[in-house]
């Protein structure tokens, strides 16, 4: 296992693994800026405020990032996640990744609208598309069987908070 | 005994037509799930969260139970079955078990793990039953700054022991204590990290937390490596052991369990590392040494029980102390807290049906597992050859169903898929999870803990190590918060000891067996 993520490390942009370095920075800016608009008011009841806790997490934020580009720059490389569908000797398929992403956008835009039953039904064909299944009306046909059952089963029977969209009152 | 009375005032609530129904569906669904590949049970209990929603805490918790025991289960009949094993616990059991299959006795295998998990389980469920109430009695005890203490013991525990490397544990935690910043500062009211959003003011839900992290960044890392041939599948009928398979396995089964619940119990033991010893410890005692390697019967029984304990064991202090010790527990705390129950140590004596009706549930998810899921594994197996787009599109499907649901507001798919890609990263760079989960849930407690502890004390530091007295005004110094402190200091300074120590140990690849078993590689044929 180890060795062929090795190999696969080996051949990874050097400055993409500073990434997460250069997220804890910001993290951390982000905590002590916002830590700095806040007013300690201290009192018998609350001798901290909420001040230092924000300021301790965003500091040693700054410091790991700073320890982790340091350790990153001498070679040190974590393993990349694996798993069964997991095939980490080829490059990564970001296409397919900005595809699902984009999917889901869309559901966040449309779900209030369109209700759940027709923008998680286009959730789940567009995924499925987008993950390389071909069977277009197949597909299809899957995807409004879940999302109807979902909403019956889940919204309707469970009371779960689902919306009904522009087909409210045809449900 | 008082335990047992309440175990059974536990199992008059438990056995409710009502509750038997949600356990049934529990273990089902947990089942069907859990064999899902690239499912682990974390992730089967943070998607299937939402469908307790619409239910009361009890039976909330027990769907859960019965969710984790059945994912348990299903986690183990994937990796016999399938070439390559998913969650690491089940690493182990797949050595062995899957070689078991490939030479014809997938059934034996599917048998042994199946009734090792039922007596892990048992065994285990019953040691809760008489320790957690002995472990709560000794966490009211506690005052804040003994609580400060030890969740920040759970903290270096849960960074610092995980193998890996201890800087990005410690990354992982700072990520999610940030997380668990945002929102309104109960105590002095004041609004942090919401960048004036409004629907930040509440902070984030945990659930979204974990089902984001959890099964958004798994499902978009699956999509960007996706594996362009699946994985091969072997046929099994129905599980069954013969009388030498039964005598070879009980030994197995009770070495796990005891190597397995120890673990389980103790923040960032994890089931790992009790598996691999369950291998190892099996290995050397076993009668059949030629066996390993090949598909020796040990080799699954004793891990697969050692995995079990280890579920189990999770629940003493997830129940006595409120502090999750794996990420499933921290799932499970979660839905707690969205119920508006605090987890802690005052849980057993304030939520008693609950509790003792979770504990007597879990006896008969446990039951109802062996039950049903004997003559159903063949069913299980087919799930196995499910297509991925349709695997994980839905895994998209009910992740986002589930963070919709719990405010009705598409802010909180915003923050999932943020979330999502944040998990994404974690995954690419290989930054652990637990530590970022546990921050979210436990850092608004120790941040609550500790400014308690200095009110406690005027605002003097020293409210951290001691109590002061109210009526006479008295310092005393807590014998139990030193204690923890020396232990964190012991075990931040461990890794300079350990490579000392680790040159007299065998190492377990040294003694994995002769031939290369495939795990993930390339070595699909």
């Amino acid at each position: 296992m180890s060795s062929a993520l090795a190999a696969a490390g080996e051949s990874r942009r050097p400055l993409a693994e500073f990434i997460p370095s250069a997220f804890l920075a910001l993290l951390g800016i982000i905590l002590l800026v916002d830590a700095g608009t806040l007013s300690n008011n201290r009192t018998g009841v609350d001798p901290l405020g909420p001040r230092p806790a924000p300021i301790l997490v965003g500091a040693i934020s700054l410091v790991l990032a700073i320890a982790l580009a340091v350790a990153v720059y001498r070679g040190d490389r974590a393993e990349a996640e694996s798993g069964e569908d997991v095939d980490l000797s080829s490059s990564m398929d970001l296409k397919t990744v900005l595809l699902l992403i984009g999917v889901f956008l869309a559901n966040i835009v449309l779900i209030d609208l369109l209700g759940w039953v027709i923008s998680g039904g286009l959730l789940f064909y567009g995924s499925a598309l987008a993950l390389g299944s071909r069977h277009l009306i197949r597909d299809l046909c899957i995807a409004a069987a879940l999302s109807l059952s979902t909403f019956y089963g889940f919204a309707i029977g469970l009371g779960v908070n689902l919306p009904a969209g522009i087909l409210q009152g045809i449900l | 005994m008082d335990s047992l009375q309440l175990l059974l005032d536990g199992f008059a609530t438990a056995a409710t037509p009502i509750n038997l129904v949600l356990a049934l569906i529990g273990v089902t669904v947990g089942t069907a799930v859990g064999v899902l590949p690239g499912i682990g049970p974390a992730m089967t209990v943070a998607l299937l969260l939402p469908i307790t929603y619409g239910l009361e805490p009890t039976g909330a918790m027990i769907m859960l139970a019965g969710i984790l025991y059945g994912g348990m289960y299903g986690g183990s009949t994937n990796s016999i079955l399938l070439n390559t094993p998913g969650e690491s616990s089940s690493v182990v059991t797949a050595i062995e078990g899957n070689l078991m299959a490939k030479s014809g006795r997938a059934a034996q295998a599917l048998a042994t793990a199946a009734i090792g998990s039922f007596v892990a389980g048992t065994i285990g469920t019953l040691l809760v039953v008489f320790t957690a109430p002995v472990m709560t009695k000794f966490a009211i005890s506690m005052g804040a700054p003994e609580y400060f203490a030890v969740i920040l013991l759970a903290f270096i525990c849960v960074t610092a022991v995980l193998g890996a490397s201890r800087i990005r544990g410690f990354a992982a935690l700072m990520i999610g204590l940030a997380i668990g910043l945002i929102g309104i500062d109960s105590t002095s009211g004041q609004s942090r990290l919401s960048f004036g959003i409004p629907q930040l003011g509440d902070g984030i839900d945990v659930v979204v937390v974990a089902v984001g992290i959890f099964a958004l960044g798994e499902a978009l890392w699956v999509a960007a490596h996706l594996r362009r041939k699946a994985a091969e599948v072997i046929p099994v009928g129905q599980p069954f052991m013969g009388k030498r398979d039964f005598q070879r396995s009980w030994k197995p089964w009770l070495r796990g369990t005891a190597l397995g619940f120890p673990f389980g119990a103790v923040p960032a033991g994890g089931a790992e590392i009790p598996t691999f010893l369950s291998y190892i410890l099996e290995k050397r005692l076993t009668k059949h040494p030629e066996e390993f390697g090949r598909g020796a019967i040990e080799g699954v029984a004793g891990p697969e029980a050692a995995n079990n304990a280890s579920a189990a064991g999770t629940f003493v202090p997830m129940l006595s102390l409120g502090l999750p010790t794996n990420a499933t527990a921290a799932v499970m705390l979660a839905a707690l807290t969205s119920y508006g129950i605090q987890p802690g140590p005052l849980l057993l004596q304030r939520e008693t049906a609950l509790v003792w009706g979770l504990l007597a549930s879990l006896f008969i998810a446990n039951t109802l597992l062996v039950v049903l899921n004997l003559p159903l594994a063949p069913l299980w197996a087919k799930l196995l050859r499910i297509p991925r787009p349709y695997l994980y599109a839905g895994i998209l499907f009910f992740a986002a169903m589930g963070a919709y649901a719990v405010n009705g507001s598409p802010f909180d798919l915003i923050l999932l898929l943020g979330l999502g890609l944040i998990g994404f990263g974690m995954r690419r760079f290989g930054i652990p999870v637990l530590p970022l989960i546990v921050g979210v849930i436990m850092g608004p407690l120790i941040e609550l803990q500790g400014r308690r502890a200095l009110q406690l004390a005027s605002g003097s530091p020293r409210g951290l190590l001691g109590g002061v007295e109210v009526a006479t005004g008295q310092f005393s110094l807590s014998l139990l918060a030193c204690t923890v402190y020396v232990i964190i200091a012991i075990v931040l300074v461990w890794p300079l000891i350990y490579p000392l120590i680790k040159r007299q140990l065998p190492t377990p690849h040294i003694d994995a067996p002769t031939r290369q078993p495939t795990k993930t590689g390339g070595d699909n044929t």
